[in-house]
């Protein structure tokens, strides 16, 4: 297996992360979800969260861009620092956050649009002034989805299938250039040659975009990500569910090949629960 | 390119856009405190036109039926009879026909295609104005029964609800056509509970054997029944305040009579006929019945509401 | 083949066949016949009131009718048609004051605050305003605006008219979005805030969309039955024999006939002419109300494609 020899990313200097987690603890009413995450995702890279289920690795994801702003009783502690601004400071504002730091979903999540629409939506309320039929079609090219749409750009995106559905969402998270690409398990709805698809579309576009790429696929993080953070969940004394927490976060190579706790070691050998 | 942020005039946000999310929010928190307003104001004018009413006649309005504008006498008591004693029989009609209904619509005893069209006859049964209901009943209706009403005097005579000959207009003729309208409200609600009872439930009845019937009604009807209850509440709430058909029909009379032969009133009949023409202490008394008229359908739409949520626990 | 089951059936093997007159069945029977009856006599109205309102009312239909004013009583020559204007005003003077009104507090519900105790309160408070009869907005609009004169003087008037029908609109307007919206997958709005757009935006570019037949199915409904609507109009917006001016302000703030304030009107007069312009009357109304209420059924099948 080819090693990608990366500076030690963990340590890196603040201009190569991309975003910062100190210490965040995120919390549904009084239930802790996950605990005392410190977490550096570096700029320019695709890091992977991977875990079993219930350990809140879509949770820390969705504090990333304040998605979780929109479940009630939805608390976090902690700071998340973004270009050395704390995401969850008093005067941010999670609409321009999200301008920055854009999201692709578990289910595909065409608007009721045309596909041309569904791209240039993001853009034009992002105060988009260029070519708006260059930037759609820039978009579907990178998001590797130009071949099946060209000839339909007015047809509704739901007439596509599930896994071009999944593209035209990640082209539309493109359209509006963010810095950071969230991906919340954008595969799992999806067959394994739409996956594979997707899987080339993302070598592309770390080019240009950091990515964080929440998986249970193993495999998947394998092959797509250059930083893995591995969480794991366990029952706290008197509590009644289970909290997460990040056990350990370095390459994906040394975490699948190396890591440091048992636990990890486990988990990716498979002899985990 | 140079920057590809530099063709994003809006990435960060202006002040404009801000504050139209901000006053969007603002403007749909105000609209939804209308209903608030509005429900509270009614609870407020009500209440305050009818102090002097209270202040002069207290709880003797309430059980005394003396109506007189000329000696400027007040009592609401056969009006609320009138109220209780109408809607209470139009229930005591309108639910066997309308549970019946709804496990005939739901229930595959003929096909679904006619048993569609009966749906959809009720529920447009139900879109039909009350006062259109009214004329019906007036024109229609009430000269086809009287005989019935007729010879239920002669025969009935010596029964204190039946002791009056009939002239008309009258309780029985509004009762029945209180029932038309609530039949509607009780059959809907009814069938869509009925429809949310889970499927595994009835294939459970019919795996251990029972006939159609031993299902519904030791399983099905057992399952739906707080849904059907929350109904049934809603429908009294709306017979003890529909107006129109029955002012047209109840005779208006504001003696009390204890013969359901003979012309009677309900508060809301009240309200609709002398309210227009009404002023000094016959509005605050107006006023006075109306209030009764709010706390007796607040009361029964709380609980059909409380019924629902209580037993809707169950499954 | 038929021959050898007939055989098993009546031979060694168990008895399976249907006998009718088990009590079991002939219970059952009895219950489904009985069942169906109710059917009957639950869809016997409907059809009686339909049928006169036809026979009735539509053979009186004219042009005549259509176009004219009603007569003075005792007198044989007149028409409805201000009442037909008057019902299309008053209503849609309670359209505009409750849909907007209505949609918005939608929005709040379910956009905003799902599950807040203000949320709550107010879910709560649309429930109970559905129920307060449909007189009391009429007394409480004549208490508020037709005793105070707050509208520029005047008292009985077409706008007060369309409030007190508002009252009754709002809870099912407010409902219908509330409802409509909460069928919107969360989905998507989280693809529009995942791209960047403000609550606004994806309330009113993405969701309101999304939800638009529910809620117009809904709103539909809702004016249907404020059309029908007698008595809260009654002392609102009283009864005029005369035609509105609708093209100057004193029109909508001035007395207002409507087709169902004259149905009762004219069904309790004594002159036949005006109980044959009541049935005329309830035949328009019946027909304006039947076509909203099939054409909000079309729309909701039209969206389930």
């Amino acid at each position: 297996m080819t090693t990608l020899q990366q500076p030690q990313a963990t340590e890196s200097h603040n201009t190569d992360v991309a975003l910062s987690l100190q210490n965040v603890t995120i919390s549904y009413g009084n239930f802790e979800a996950v605990k005392n995450v410190y977490c550096e995702i570096p700029r320019g890279k695709v890091t992977a969260f991977i875990g079993p289920s219930g350990c809140g690795k879509s949770t820390v994801l969705r504090s990333l861009n304040r998605m979780n702003d929109l479940i009630e009783g939805c608390s976090l502690k902690g700071s998340i620092l973004f270009g050395g601004v704390d995401l969850y400071g008093a005067k941010i504002d999670p609409v321009e956050v999200r301008r920055r730091i854009g999201m692709v979903f578990q289910q595909p999540n065409p608007f009721p649009k045309s596909i041309y629409e569904n791209i240039a939506f993001g853009a034009r309320i992002n105060g988009y002034t260029g070519d708006m039929d260059e930037l759609v079609e820039r978009s579907l090219r990178q998001a590797a989805v130009w071949d099946e749409c060209k000839d339909k750009l007015n047809e509704s995106g739901y007439s596509l299938s599930g896994g071009q559905q999944q593209r035209l969402c990640i082209a539309r998270t493109i359209a509006i250039q963010p810095e950071v690409i969230l991906m919340d398990e954008p595969c799992s709805a999806l067959d394994p040659i739409s996956t594979l698809k997707i899987e080339e579309t993302m070598h592309e576009l770390k080019k240009s975009f950091t990515i964080v790429i929440v998986t249970h696929n193993m495999q998947q993080a394998v092959r797509v990500s250059d930083m893995t953070a591995f969480f794991n969940a366990e029952a706290v004394e008197g509590g009644t569910g289970k909290v997460g927490y990040l056990v350990e976060f370095n390459d994906t190579d040394k975490i699948f090949n190396a890591p440091q706790q048992q636990a990890t070691q486990d988990y990716v050998s498979g002899r985990f629960g | 390119m140079s920057d590809p942020d530099s063709r994003y005039l809006l990435r960060s946000r202006p002040p404009a856009e801000k504050l139209v999310d901000i006053s969007f929010r603002n403007l749909a928190i105000a609209m939804a405190s209308v209903v608030a307003i509005v429900l509270f104001s009614i609870l407020v004018v009500v209440f305050q036109g009818s102090l002097d009413s209270m202040a002069r006649y207290g709880w003797q309005f309430l059980v005394t039926s003396d109506w007189n504008p000329v000696d400027d006498q007040y009592g609401a008591g056969a009006a609320i009879y009138g109220t209780l004693i109408t809607s209470l029989l139009a229930l005591m009609i309108a639910v066997p026909l309308g549970v019946g209904t709804a496990i005939f619509i739901t229930e595959n005893i003929i096909p679904k295609r006619i048993r569609d069209v009966i749906g959809l006859m009720v529920e447009l049964l139900a879109a039909i104005p009350s006062v259109v209901l009214g004329l019906w009943a007036i024109f229609v209706m009430e000269p086809f029964i009287r005989p019935g009403l007729e010879l239920l005097y002669q025969l009935f005579n010596w029964f204190p609800l039946f002791s009056t000959p009939p002239m008309g207009p009258g309780t029985i003729p509004a009762v029945l056509i209180l029932v038309v309208m609530i039949l509607p409200i009780i059959t809907a609600i009814s069938r869509d509970c009925l429809n949310q009872v889970p499927p595994q439930l009835r294939q459970a009845a019919y795996g251990v054997g029972t006939t159609r019937w031993g299902a519904i009604i030791n399983v099905i009807l057992p399952a739906a029944i707080s849904g059907i209850i929350g109904g049934v509440m809603l429908a009294l709430g709306r017979a003890m305040g529909e107006t129109m058909a029955v002012t047209m029909i109840i005779g208006n009379s504001n003696n009390f009579s204890v013969s359901l032969l003979a012309p009677g009133n309900t508060i809301a009949a009240m309200l609709a006929n002398q309210f227009g023409e009404a002023d000094g202490s016959q509005v605050s008394s107006l006023m006075y019945a109306a209030f009764v008229l709010i706390v007796l359908t607040l009361a029964v739409n709380i609980f059909a509401q409380w019924i629902v949520k209580r037993l809707s626990l169950k499954y | 083949m038929t021959h050898t089951l007939s055989q098993n059936l009546s031979g060694s093997g168990p008895d399976l066949s249907y006998r009718p007159f088990l009590r079991r069945n002939i219970g059952s029977g009895v219950l489904s016949l009985i069942a169906a009856i109710f059917a009957v006599i639950a869809v016997l109205p409907l059809v009686l009131v339909l049928g006169y309102v036809i026979v009735q009312g539509g053979s009186k239909i004219s042009l005549a009718l259509l176009t004219q004013l009603p007569p003075p009583p005792g007198l044989e020559d007149g028409g409805i048609a201000n009442a037909i204007v008057g019902t299309l005003v008053v209503t849609a003077i309670a359209g505009l004051i409750a849909i907007p009104v209505g949609v918005g507090g939608g929005v709040f519900l379910a956009e905003y605050s799902r599950s807040g105790w203000f949320a709550q309160f107010i879910r709560f408070g649309t429930n109970v305003l559905a129920g307060v009869p449909s007189i009391i907005a009429g007394v409480f609009i004549y208490g508020t605006i037709v005793t105070s004169r707050i509208l520029f003087g005047n008292a009985y008037s077409a706008v007060a008219g369309g409030m007190a029908l508002a009252v009754l609109m709002l809870p099912t307007v407010i409902k219908t979005t509330d409802e409509g919206l909460k069928l919107v997958p969360d989905d998507l709005r989280r693809a529009a805030l995942g791209v960047g757009a403000s609550r606004f935006v994806t309330i009113i570019r993405i969701t309101l969309p999304a939800a638009f037949t529910p809620i117009a199915t809904g709103v539909v409904l809702a004016v249907a039955r404020a059309a029908g609507e007698t008595a809260p109009l009654i002392f609102t917006a009283l009864f005029s024999p005369f035609w509105s001016d609708l093209l100057t302000p004193e029109g909508i703030f001035s007395p207002i006939a409507t087709l169902s304030v004259m149905i009762y009107n004219f069904a309790i007069e004594p002159y036949e002419f005006h109980n044959e312009l009541a049935w005329a009357a309830s035949f328009v109304l019946v027909v304006m109300i039947l076509a909203l209420n099939l054409f909000s059924r079309w729309l909701a099948r039209f969206a389930a494609k």
